[in-house]
This record gives C-alpha cells, sequence and structure tokens, in this order.
C-alpha cells in the first residue's frame, strides 16, 4: 500500500493511523452489522451474499487488528477492535453442525459410545452395589436388628423386620392397599425422576475427589437395597419383591452405575492422567463423564416412568420381570452392541 | 521510585490475566480471564432471574391447579422446576454468545480451552459440577441447622470441606472453577466495545496553531497518553481543569488557551510523536521508561 503512493511531502508521513482508521472503517462497521443479525436471528437471517462476505470481513478485521497493534496507540479503537475480532472468531469458528445434526449424532453415535468407553468404570461400581448389597443381605438375614442401622425409620415406611407378611405384600402392591392413588401417579413419577437425577448428579460430581465418595454413595445405595432384600426373603416375598423390584430397578440401578462411572472416570483420570497432563486428562474425561451424565438423566426419566406407572399398574410379577428383562436388554443392546461407523 | 514500581506491578497483573488464544489466521486474540468478582456478579443476577421465574411459574401452576382440580399441574411444576435449575446454564451456554443472561450483562463468556469448538458435553460437564459446587455448602448448613450441637463441629468441617470445592477458582490463576476444570473451558472477558469517534482527527479541525516541542512531548508515555485518552472522551470539565493544569505545570507552560483545546492538541501531537517511534520499533511504556 504505502509502495504505491504517489510521492508526498516530507512534513506529512505516508502512513498515519487516521488514515488507516478512514480506510478501513466501513470494513469494521459492515461486519459489526452481520455480526450483530447472525446473533439475534442466526445464519438464516443472510442472505448468500452476506454469507460470502462474512470470512472476508472477518479475515481484514483481524487483519487491521495485527496493523493497529503494531502501529496505533488509540485504546478505544484497540479495544473495539479486539472485541469485535472476538466475536466474529467465536461465531465463525463456534458452530459446524445444526442443533438437529447434533442431536441425531449424539443419539446414534456419542451417547452409546461413551457409555461404551467407561465400560470398566461400570464394572466396577456394578460390583460395589453388590458388594454393599451382599453386605447386608448377610448381616440382615443373620440378625433383623441390623436392619435399623441400615435403612433410617422414615424411609422404610413400615417395612422392616417386625411388620407382617400381609402388610410388606401390600407395600408392593399386592393385595388391597395397591390401587388406591393412582390418580397421583404421574406426581409420584415425577418425584421419583427429580429426585434420582439429582442423587446421580451429585455422584457424578463428587467423582473428581478422586473417586472416593461416589463409591462410597453407590456402596451405601447397595446397603439399603439388601437390608429390604433381606427382610422381604425373609418372609417369603423374596420373587415378588424382585419383580416390584426389577420392573424399574434394572434400568435405574444401570442409570446409577452409570453416573457413579462417570464420577469415578474423571477421579481415575486425576489421579492416573497417564502420559497426559493432569489438566488436559481431567478434561478429556469431563468431557466423556459429560456425554454419560446426559444419558443417565435420560434413563432416569424413562426409570421414573416405570417406576411411577408401570410399576403400579401392573401387578403381575412375571410381567414385572419380563419388562424389566426387556429394558435390561434394551440398554445393553444400545449401548455395548457393535455397529458400523463408529471409532 | 515507588510510583514507578507500582506502575510496573499493575501492568504484570494485567498481563497475567492475558491468554494466548491464536486464531488459525495466525493472530493472538490475548483473551482476558474474567475476574472472581464478576463471576460471582453474573451468577447472582441468574439466580435472581431463576428464582423470579420460578415464583412466576409457580403462581401460574397455582392458578391451574385451581382451575382444573387437577394434580397434574403439581407434577408439571415439579419437572419444571428441575429443568429450570439444570438446563437454565446448560441452554444459555449452547447458544451462539455461550453465556447466561447474567454473563452477558457482565460482559463475559465461555471458552473451550484449547481454542476449538465448545461443545455440549463440556457445557453439560462444567454445568452439573455447580450442583455440588452449589448445594453441597448449602447442605451441610442445612443440616447443621437441623441437627444437635454434638455433632455441630463435624457440620463446620464438612462446610469448611465443600467451600474449598466453591472456592476453587480463587485459588488457581486461570479462575476455573472444578467444573472449568474437568470441562476444559474458561471463563472470558466478552464485551462489546463500542467505536468511538476518532479524537485525534477531530483535533485536526479544532486547533492547528497550538503546537508543542520535542522537549515539551517528550515528558509522557503510552500508559499517560491512554489515561488522557480517556479523559478526553469521558469530556468532564473538572477533570479535564485538574489534568490539563497537571500538564502545563509539568512542562511549564502558562494558562493562555481553553483547557479542552489544549489536552487535543497535545494528546494530538503526543500521539504522532509516540506512534513515529512505535514505527520505528521504540515502545515507551510510561513516563517511567527511557526515551
Amino acid at each position: 500500500m504505502i509502495g504505491s503512493a504517489p510521492p508526498i511531502a516530507i512534513e506529512t508521513p505516508a502512513f498515519s493511523t487516521g488514515r488507516f482508521r478512514a480506510e478501513r472503517e466501513a470494513d469494521w462497521i459492515a461486519f459489526d452489522a452481520l455480526l450483530t443479525r447472525l446473533e439475534k436471528k442466526g445464519a438464516k437471517a443472510l442472505s448468500s451474499d452476506e454469507l460470502l462476505q462474512l470470512p472476508l470481513l472477518y479475515r481484514a478485521t483481524l487483519s487491521s487488528l495485527s496493523i493497529a497493534r503494531a502501529t496505533s496507540l488509540d485504546k478505544a479503537l484497540l479495544e473495539h477492535l479486539e472485541a469485535l475480532s472476538i466475536r466474529g472468531y467465536f461465531l465463525i469458528y463456534g458452530v459446524r453442525q445444526s442443533r438437529l445434526d447434533r442431536m441425531k449424532r449424539f443419539f446414534l453415535h456419542d451417547w452409546p459410545a461413551a457409555v461404551r468407553s467407561v465400560w470398566k468404570e461400570t464394572v466396577v461400581i456394578a460390583l460395589i452395589l453388590l458388594l454393599g448389597t451382599l453386605t447386608s443381605w448377610s448381616l440382615v438375614s443373620h440378625n433383623p436388628e441390623w436392619y435399623y442401622n441400615f435403612v433410617p425409620e422414615e424411609l422404610a415406611g413400615g417395612r422392616d423386620p417386625r411388620a407382617t407378611a400381609e402388610f410388606l405384600r401390600g407395600t408392593i402392591g399386592h393385595g388391597k392397599a395397591a390401587g388406591e392413588q393412582e390418580g397421583a401417579l404421574h406426581m409420584f413419577a415425577t418425584y421419583l425422576f427429580t429426585h434420582n437425577s439429582q442423587v446421580s448428579i451429585m455422584s457424578f460430581a463428587l467423582g473428581f475427589a478422586f473417586g472416593v465418595p461416589t463409591m462410597m454413595l453407590e456402596y451405601y445405595q447397595g446397603i439399603s437395597l439388601g437390608a429390604m432384600l433381606a427382610v422381604f426373603t425373609s418372609k417369603g416375598l423374596g420373587v415378588e419383591f424382585g419383580g416390584w423390584l426389577f420392573i424399574h430397578g434394572t434400568t435405574e440401578l444401570f442409570a446409577a452405575a452409570l453416573s457413579g462411572a462417570a464420577g469415578l472416570r474423571i477421579g481415575a483420570a486425576v489421579v492416573f492422567p497417564g502420559a497426559r497432563a493432569r489438566l488436559q486428562a481431567a478434561a478429556d474425561a469431563g468431557r466423556t463423564a459429560g456425554k454419560v451424565m446426559v444419558g443417565v438423566i435420560i434413563m432416569l426419566l424413562v426409570a421414573g416412568l416405570l417406576e411411577g406407572f408401570g410399576r403400579q399398574l401392573i401387578a403381575d410379577t412375571l410381567l414385572r420381570y419380563a419388562i424389566g428383562t426387556l429394558m435390561l436388554l434394551f440398554w445393553l443392546g444400545y449401548y455395548y452392541l457393535p455397529r458400523r461407523g463408529g471409532a | 521510585m515507588t510510583a514507578a514500581a507500582a506502575n510496573a506491578r499493575a501492568q504484570i497483573a494485567r498481563r497475567n490475566k492475558v491468554r494466548q488464544f491464536v486464531t488459525p489466521e495466525g493472530v493472538d486474540l490475548e483473551l482476558r480471564i474474567a475476574s472472581a468478582g464478576l463471576r460471582l456478579g453474573a451468577l447472582v443476577i441468574d439466580v435472581c432471574l431463576i428464582q423470579l421465574i420460578l415464583v412466576g411459574f409457580t403462581l401460574l401452576m397455582i392458578w391451574a391447579l385451581g382451575a382444573s382440580e387437577s394434580s397434574i399441574a403439581i407434577s408439571i411444576w415439579m419437572l419444571g422446576a428441575f429443568l429450570l435449575r439444570t438446563f437454565w446454564f446448560i441452554g444459555f451456554e449452547l447458544g451462539q454468545r455461550a453465556a447466561t443472561p447474567g454473563k452477558r450483562l457482565v460482559g463475559i463468556r465461555v471458552v473451550a480451552r484449547d481454542g476449538g469448538r465448545l461443545t455440549a458435553d463440556a457445557v453439560v460437564a462444567r454445568n452439573l459440577i455447580r450442583e455440588l459446587e452449589i448445594f453441597l455448602p448449602l447442605t451441610f448448613m442445612g443440616f447443621s441447622a437441623a441437627e444437635d450441637t454434638a455433632s455441630w463441629w463435624t457440620m463446620l468441617a464438612g462446610f469448611v470441606w465443600s467451600l474449598t470445592l466453591s472456592l476453587f477458582l480463587l485459588f488457581n490463576r486461570d479462575r476455573m472453577r472444578m467444573g472449568d476444570l474437568i470441562a476444559g473451558t474458561w471463563v472470558v472477558m466478552a464485551e462489546r466495545v463500542r467505536l468511538d469517534r476518532d479524537i485525534a482527527a477531530s483535533a485536526e479541525a479544532v486547533a492547528g496553531a497550538l503546537t508543542f516541542s520535542d522537549a515539551e512531548l517528550a515528558v509522557y508515555g503510552i500508559f499517560e497518553l491512554q489515561e488522557l485518552e480517556r479523559v478526553i472522551r469521558a469530556g468532564d470539565a473538572r477533570t479535564m481543569r485538574e489534568v490539563a493544569d497537571t500538564i502545563r505545570a509539568k512542562i511549564g507552560r502558562p494558562v493562555a488557551e481553553e483547557d479542552d483545546v489544549f489536552l487535543l492538541s497535545y494528546y494530538r501531537q503526543l500521539k504522532a510523536r509516540l506512534e513515529r517511534k512505535l514505527l520505528f520499533g521504540k515502545r515507551r511504556e510510561d513516563k517511567y521508561a527511557s526515551d
């Protein structure tokens, strides 16, 4: 630019920041206007000509920023160009897919892939759950007094070793007590969903403390499960209780195990980062875990529906087992069946 | 030289907030990390907005409950409250501007630390951790209020422990929450800056007569120039009077002309002088640096 300028008098410099600004200002204003429209209304608001203009104006602005940094001391100008370039960068390099495409990709590929990649953690958490269940089951079977240590009075709702078999049968939907509160089923389902989601989010979020609180939480879940199981089996209701639990439990416990696994993945990445930097390892694990957690919330929604509606409306034990097994097979197939295109 | 030292310290502090962020075009965007105060401000605004919406939503549902006599309103309320609390942050941060309304108001946004695209899973991860950071201390407080004094100390210990998680961002240079750490994100400044008029250009029209000698211009550096620019743009008469008097005293000139004329022409000539030196590769940061 300077080379092509005609010879001028010594007093006026060939390059001045005033002239630089006057020459380029129109580009910045045009870019600013395009960005504002893009932010407010999305890419659809721009004509194809304007879309083609966008990267040109972006590069012009970036080059202006470089020149201004090297030559100008006008702070307002520098700050404007910096803010404009940052805005432009994130808009132009930000989104490359539509929301629908991203959703499709998440359900078809990202979600199962993320769950598959935490399979080791899932196995560990499942074993911890099982261990908790077995511990409390064997303790309570031998001495029912243990039950009161594991399950708080108010949560048990009378389902404790003193209860009669008849009462227990009622609580799991066989006999007179069932079917009374059908009107409030959706409320029950919603409550279960929101409550379980919050517990799962906690169990995931606690993971970064090296995964220890996550494992404790899962162990505790197993403990209360085992204690209940022991009470019902001692009254000869083991099979019925199993069905009561199974219909939604396969989905819910699977989700609980996955949320624990997501937490554990982060904890493990912080403790054993491998060849990566610790921060990088944590960030990688966090992204995988984030995908798993979206899946967990969806699974819990399904579990809440099964628990709130399915379990209360279907009283037949065999059918309960069938639905539970079907759900389990569905999840296992969805997550772990090898498929094409994934890598 | 204490003023010089303080100046230098302030500059280092400013530079410590700047992170290199090179675009594919090879330009460093020099992102600045948002301060903890701004983050807190944004959070407070968001929480207030959520509460306001929740109150409105609750009133609507109470009205619906009264009108329809059906308990389905209660389920909708529970579901809505849960979705609002969990997905307010996630939903907004997935948008074009990667910022909740609170963040927009204070002028900050979320970016991926590695310079790549801010992905949905990162946004989800950083916001689910927030549940822990906010609600764990609250839970401990709730417990300590409910329990008797015997366990008071354990509750206090728990509270302090959970607080170290929540205040994690105060203990690292990048002001990362636990959630930022795990999602691989930063929160950076993203204010909008209006393109202000070019005061150096308009000065040419106002005052061509007033000229300063090289010695008179040599007393200040870039920092002072930009402070002067700020004063002129603000245009407050009393501040301008003070600044003009200070400069006059420093360079030994009598009060002979209007303050704004004096300041504008001094600004223009100082800027021209410093920019000329800049073109020759000499950047004089402030008046303490050698000319």
